[in-house]
């Protein structure tokens, strides 16, 4: 399908917190455009005062999450085709901020809270002598969680998150991987196992997969890194044999 | 958030920008007892760096023994058409491996060699494979592990805060001045030492394969401040960036396609590169399809090479030019670039070794790289030029202001090899971050000068208060079209005279462009005070092309087509501000140290000796 010379409706989320309401726009289309490129033809046409986050508009720095059409995506590498199609004839094409985080203004969201918590979680610490050894299958197992960009799309759709406000006692999914990044890490010596079950909360997710589903980067969130803790957490908390073990040997472990 | 007051910050560092360079400087200077903050446009994480894909070149040695630093210095002194800075390039070979090792240390996972130490890939104009390297999302693991022990070493972030001034006390740098995106509000900052790392200025072009980011702001503050630069003339233009669709043009398309056995074609289908061998590098490259083919056999299946690399990963220049040459010959892909093919490696390989490629032709193009080709061609990547600093501390002719990363200049003289950027950064970042601390150990902490903060902040304010006037989209959007057009790969006289008249008339326009009135997250207010900087910047770019009369690396002059080595080779443009004009004068170079000489020497004979084995003694 062309789209070049096709006009366009778009409704998108104008003003600060509670003030803000949706605005309509009409906008001339081109070929190959994504979402973000209609932010910006707004912008440079007809409300410079929009504000939207962007950097790469490559898929790589997580800046332009937004919710199209109900759906978290990221902005610029959502094809225009795409949306036409999937929006309903004569219905404006919508784009609203993500939805689980404080509003700042348009389509901006304060995202800080992602940050405070990456804070306190406790770095990688291996061995002082450098040159480190591991293979590539060991290397691949967290490379994969270190392909996060950080978009915190994820976040926003956990429903611990977004529906329940869970701030202060789960780390959200984001998060969780980074833990899990850090705790498969083949030469980490670091113990997080207590704080990733009372402090980050990992008992909160009941592993609905919704934040699996629209990760950009294609992350199994679920399945290999949050079961993955939730696994590491049973085994020190509840599994009766670690526990005579621990008792046999005498070996002391942070509960 | 209105009125024109501001808070008051007080470090002993401040480092603008939290790209590789600013993340590694400040880490430095923390660690050495300084109280420092970061201050940074975007959020921790989204600076340039993260977008960097095929690796950072280090001598490791790990792919092939043979390699060390006197061969990285060398292909860097060479790479630079002899132009760079030999004390710097020496650090870089130097340091760079430990700089690598460190951040392994602090979490970064490279892909591994079979024995099970970092890997490394083959990239133009590095003789041995010597990029270290994730998939192709190498700068997305570097500023994550920077960032992750960025801020576990007690650094102050100002996030989504822009830098427009500098303050200075005499000819010292005192401080700077910045407004907050997401409020509009402003703060004012007292430093002893200050570390430019605010990246680059390829937005001053159309086809870019930079963000927003990239107006040059750093550049601009050091000139502004009396800094001199040097280089400005080098605008690297990469040879590969997509050009369909429009939307995604300028896009980079990584070099890695290339060390992984990438071909380029014309739409004749003629492998063109071949024709385009400069006799700097003649003998070095493959002269048969079937050659270059061996060797990408050899180097994929992790063999050491016994023949010679093919011509698509002769330097970026180069191939840059070549492409365009082809277009111009009516040789071109349907949307006026080159073709590139990498669809002989498998589906399988490339999604591994090329994950971010394979999926960004996908999603943006409609593409599948495992099967189809992709259109290539030219774009604005990366500039050489910047402030001139020491070699040894990083400070820029001004006293307490430094810069590192790209905003620096003296590595790459007139061309940059692929993956010395993020060496760079961490390298010149550290060294950056410890002079600046150590400087401000024994300074006491200057003044906030009310008036300089005063009127910088009616300056940023004013565009608010025009009540009417052009949208600055517009003019930001026409004034790199006139770059693209005037100051682009290919230069002359008068289309260089013409463009430092259009700049003029687009400052003038900037200055009465209207961005409404908002101070909340307005992009038009942020874009209409970015102008100002782009504009400087871009008169900056173009002087010094139109004051160099030859050819060389970044620079090309259609009516000076070929190298002059007996002036031009043997100076560097310097670029400085006198009361509020831009000057230029010449340096000479200075000679190059005898040992570093007799190592380039013995090099060079090593690279000649094995590509006549490799060549079989032709
Ligand atoms: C697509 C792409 C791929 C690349 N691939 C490679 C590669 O494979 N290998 C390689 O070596 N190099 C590569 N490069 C080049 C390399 O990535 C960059 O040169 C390098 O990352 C620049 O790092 P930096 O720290 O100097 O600046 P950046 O990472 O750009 O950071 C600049 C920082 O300064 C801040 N800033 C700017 N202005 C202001 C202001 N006024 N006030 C406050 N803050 C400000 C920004 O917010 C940002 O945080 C690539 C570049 C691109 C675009
Ligand atoms: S799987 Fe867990 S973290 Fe993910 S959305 Fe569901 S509850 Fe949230
Ligand atoms: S895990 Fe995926 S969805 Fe979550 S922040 Fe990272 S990239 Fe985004
Ligand atoms: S702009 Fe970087 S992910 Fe969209």
């Amino acid at each position: 399908m062309s789209l070049k010379g096709r006009k366009q409706a778009f409704r998108v989320t104008r003003g600060i917190g509670e003030g803000a309401d949706m605005q309509d726009y009409e906008i001339e289309l081109d070929e190959g455009m994504v979402v973000l490129d209609c932010v910006h033809r707004i912008q440079y046409e007809q409300e410079p005062e929009l504000a939207v986050r962007w950097n790469c508009k490559a898929g790589k720095c997580g800046s332009c999450s937004a919710e199209i059409n109900g759906r978290p995506r990221l902005m610029c590498m959502t094809r225009m085709s795409d949306v036409v199609k999937e929006t309903p004839k004569g219905v404006p094409i919508e784009i609203r901020p993500m939805k689980a985080f404080p509003h700042i203004k348009d389509l901006v969201t304060d995202v800080s809270w992602n940050y405070e918590v990456a804070q306190r979680i406790a770095p990688i610490k291996g061995p002082e002598e450098a040159n480190w050894k591991f293979n590539q299958t060991e290397a691949h197992r967290v490379q994969h969680f270190r392909e996060c960009i950080e978009c915190f799309l994820c976040v926003n759709t956990c429903h611990v998150l977004r529906d329940h406000q869970e701030f202060d006692a789960f780390a959200g999914p984001r998060n969780l991987v980074r833990l899990a990044q850090y705790e498969m890490h083949p030469l980490d010596e670091e113990d997080r196992i207590p704080e990733i079950r009372k402090e980050f909360g990992v008992e909160y997710c009941n592993i609905t997969r919704c934040c699996t589903e629209v990760c950009p980067a294609g992350i199994q969130i679920t399945d290999d890194a949050i079961i993955q803790l939730k696994e590491r957490v049973v085994d020190r908390y509840y599994d009766p044999l670690q526990r005579i073990w621990r008792v046999i040997s005498g070996k002391k472990v942070r509960m | 958030m209105a009125g024109s007051g501001y808070d008051e910050h007080e470090y002993d560092v401040i480092v603008i920008g939290a790209g590789g360079a600013g993340l590694r400087a400040a880490i430095e200077s923390a660690r050495q007892g300084a109280k420092t903050a970061i201050i940074t446009k975007s959020l921790l994480g989204k600076a340039h760096t993260v977008m960097a894909e095929g690796g950072c070149a280090a001598a490791l040695a790990n792919a092939d023994d043979r390699d060390g630093w006197k061969v990285h210095f060398h292909d860097t002194m060479k790479g630079s058409k002899y132009l760079a800075d030999w004390r710097m390039a020496e650090l870089h070979a130097k340091e760079a491996p430990d700089r690598v090792r460190e951040l392994e240390q602090w979490g970064a996972v490279f892909d591994r060699t079979p024995s099970h130490v970092i890997n490394q890939r083959n990239f133009g104009g590095h003789t041995f494979p010597r990029l270290a390297h994730v998939g192709d999302s190498t700068g997305l693991e570097i500023i994550r592990t920077l960032q992750e022990r960025g801020i576990h070493e007690g650094i102050d972030m100002f996030t989504e805060y822009t830098v427009r001034h500098l303050l200075k006390e005499g000819d010292r740098v005192t401080g700077c001045v910045a407004y907050g995106r997401v409020k509009g509000d402003f703060k004012a900052f007292s430093a002893k030492s200050i570390v430019l790392a605010t990246g680059g200025i390829t937005r001053c072009w159309t086809v870019c394969s930079g963000s927003w980011e990239y107006t040059g702001d750093g550049h601009a503050l050091a000139l502004w401040a009396g800094a001199e630069l040097r280089d400005m003339e080098f605008v690297q233009f990469h040879p590969t960036g997509m050009v369909w669709p429009p939307s995604v043009r300028g896009i980079l398309v990584t070099e890695g396609v290339r060390g992984e056995g990438g071909r380029l074609f014309n739409n004749q289908m003629e492998r063109f590169m071949f024709e385009y061998v400069p006799e700097m590098f003649r003998g070095d490259h493959a002269e048969t399809e079937a050659e270059a083919d061996t060797w990408v056999e050899e180097v994929v299946s992790g063999k050491i090479a016994t023949v010679r690399r093919p011509p698509e990963l002769l330097t970026r220049d180069v191939v840059a030019k070549a492409i365009n040459e082809e277009v111009k010959a009516g040789r071109g892909s349907p949307h006026g670039g080159a073709f590139l093919d990498i669809s002989h490696r498998g589906k399988e390989a490339i999604q591994k070794k090329l994950p971010s490629m394979y999926h960004q032709f996908m999603e943006l193009a409609g593409v599948d790289i495992s099967e189809e080709m992709m259109e290539v061609g030219p774009t604005a990547h990366y500039v050489m030029g910047g402030v001139r600093v020491d070699p040894l501390t990083q400070e820029s002719t001004v006293p307490g202001l430094y810069a590192c990363g790209e905003i620096a200049s003296g590595l790459h003289g007139a061309n940059r090899l692929g993956g010395n950027s993020l060496s760079d950064l961490i390298v010149f970042g550290k060294r950056a971050g410890e002079h600046a601390a150590q400087r401000a150990r024994n300074l006491a902490p200057p003044r906030i000068d009310e008036d300089q903060v005063k009127a910088s902040i009616a300056t940023m304010l004013e565009p608010l208060q025009r009540g009417e006037g052009e949208n600055p989209g517009l003019i930001y959007d026409e004034m790199r079209d006139m770059m693209q057009a005037k100051v682009g790969i290919i230069r002359t006289k008068e289309e260089l005279e013409e463009a430092l008249e259009d700049l003029k008339a687009f400052r003038a326009r900037a200055d009465a462009c209207f961005p409404g009135t908002d101070r909340r997250y307005n992009s038009g207010w942020h874009q209409a005070l970015d102008l100002i900087n782009m504009a400087d910047i871009s008169t900056v770019a173009a002087l010094a092309a139109l004051t160099r009369e030859e050819s060389r690396g970044g620079h090309t002059r259609d009516d000076f087509p070929v190298p002059d080595e007996s002036h031009w080779g043997q100076h560097l443009n310097i670029v400085w501000m006198e009361d509020g004009d831009i000057k230029i004068r010449q340096e000479r170079i200075e000679p190059i140290r005898h040992d570093l000489q007799v190592s380039l020497d013995e090099v060079k004979a090593m690279i000649k000796e094995r590509a006549e084995e490799q060549g079989g003694g032709k």
